[in-house]
């Protein structure tokens, strides 16, 4: 029996007038990987950056509706600690400039104010690091600036800086779109590792990479959660014409 | 390992589990016409269902595959492959299934100048060979060996073609074992259809490995 960690319900948003999600309901399920595909402008990115309240950072936007986390409205969590549970990595990799990979790993518990001993801090640390594939590849230069890194190295790391904080979500918006072919597929096995420990959700237009890395995938039209299943269903035989001609080729 | 490397991993052990049990019925169903034991033989009608359900799962793998991980190049040709050895296989499963049931209807054991004349027991033993050659041959993705079945399966192209002649002479001089001479054909043409199950097999085997389509070419 798969168990919810997240679901919204009646849920919508709007920026100003704009109503850019309508009625999504939908379950996310724990150590699944959920993709959330659909053409630009469908209101994918806009649904996590709802999961984790960055949404409401950007001026007159709004929603309605509720997601729980568990059984928690997430709209009553204090954002910073809702962060926390759902940690996001972004399209272009973002390691903070200033920052040494070191600092960057650790950089939530230290922009929270939270203080760790230093023994505390390296095994974070190293448990990060080694949670993104990434630990053997700079554990001696853990010094060095994380823009120094490769691109796919670089969102490793923001992986790492993500799953530092032990959250319970993974929110990735279009991770791998600015990286080259083989970091992406670095990047995607790295996914199928860490979903024993996280529960991931992927924004991505890359339909074959849905198809390859994801247990369940919804798509979104206009705003429109228009169909959620199985991979394997969407992908073999999808129940909506709107979802066959996307997976087709047929527009978007 | 990459995720469809998973995958197809997984493919190869299915294929393989319904290649073995398709050899058993071989063997047991020889078994069964040469002692003519009927439970050995009920025993292979049993199994059938079993190769079915490995078919449809095979099937329904290989669609997965193809919609999730749009394999290309090796991989494309591999999943294809599996697809058509899938069915040839089964089909071989149905062949060892008919001519079980021959054991189990009829009642007299078959008479042994009828199966040396015929060399029914040696196309029976020679599509064996062939299954277990091919079955190697996928397995370690040798194309030579799989295209050395090709030369038994002339041998049982030989038989079948001789065989209405020589049970036909058979029949005339043991009107009495007519029933069983009939029986003999049907089986020699039902391996002689499962010797070009094989051939298509190891002709899926060639693409996989070599890229190359023999199908419809001239021997």
């Amino acid at each position: 029996m798969e168990s919810t960690v997240l679901t919204a319900s009646k849920f919508g948003a709007y920026f100003g007038k704009n109503h850019v999600l309508k009625n999504i309901n939908l379950d996310i399920y724990k150590n699944k990987i959920t993709a959330i595909m659909g053409p630009s402008g469908c209101g994918k990115t806009t649904f996590i950056r709802c999961i984790n309240r960055l949404h409401e950072l950007t001026p007159g936007a709004t929603v309605e509706g509720n997601i729980f986390l568990h059984d928690e409205d997430i709209y009553k969590l204090y954002p910073i600690i809702l962060r926390k549970k759902a940690g996001m990595v972004f399209q272009r990799p973002n390691p903070f400039p200033s920052m040494s990979i070191y600092e960057n790993v650790i950089a939530g518990y230290t922009l929270n104010g939270i203080k760790l001993h230093k023994k505390e801090k390296d095994e974070i640390v190293q448990d990060s690091l080694e949670g993104a594939a990434l630990w053997n590849e700079v554990k001696d230069t853990l010094h060095k600036k994380g823009t120094f890194l490769s691109g796919g190295q670089q969102q490793r790391l923001c992986i790492a800086r993500a799953i530092a904080m032990k959250p319970e979500i993974l929110l990735l918006d279009e991770a791998t779109s600015a990286l080259d072919p083989i970091s992406t597929a670095s990047i995607e096995e790295l996914l199928l590792e860490l979903k024993k420990n996280y529960t991931i959700i992927i924004v991505t237009h890359n339909m074959q990479q849905a198809a390859r890395v994801s247990d369940k995938t919804a798509f979104f039209y206009l705003g429109e959660l228009i169909e959620y299943d199985e991979t394997k269903k969407i992908f073999t035989n999808p129940k909506d014409p709107k979802t066959q001609n996307y997976i087709t080729g047929r527009f978007g | 390992m990459a995720h469809i490397d998973d995958e197809l991993e997984g493919l190869k052990r299915e294929i393989l589990g319904m290649w073995t049990l398709v050899q058993l019925q071989l063997t047991k169903g020889l078994e069964s016409l040469t002692k003519l034991d009927k439970d050995l033989a009920r025993e292979v009608i049993l199994s059938e269902k079993r190769v079915n359900s490995y078919e449809l799962k095979l099937d329904r793998d290989c669609e997965n595959i193809f919609a999730l991980f749009s394999p290309v190049a090796v991989d494309l040709r591999y999943v294809l492959a599996v697809l058509k050895i899938n069915t040839n296989l089964e089909r071989i499963g149905d062949i060892a299934e008919g001519i079980a049931r021959f054991v189990v209807d009829t009642d007299n054991s078959f008479d042994n100048n009828l199966l040396d004349i015929t060399e029914l027991l040696l196309m029976y033993e020679e599509c064996i060979s062939m299954i277990e050659i091919l079955k190697k041959a996928f397995e370690t993705e040798d194309s030579k060996l799989a295209r050395s079945i090709f030369k038994q399966d002339e041998i049982l192209d030989e038989i079948n073609l001789k065989a209405n002649e020589i049970v036909a002479s058979y029949i005339r001089n043991n009107v009495e074992k007519t029933e069983q001479g009939l029986y003999a054909i049907s089986i020699i043409r039902k391996l002689e259809r499962a010797g070009d199950q094989c051939k298509n097999i190891a002709e899926e085997i060639i693409f996989y490995v070599e890229a190359k389509v023999l199908k419809h070419k001239k021997d």
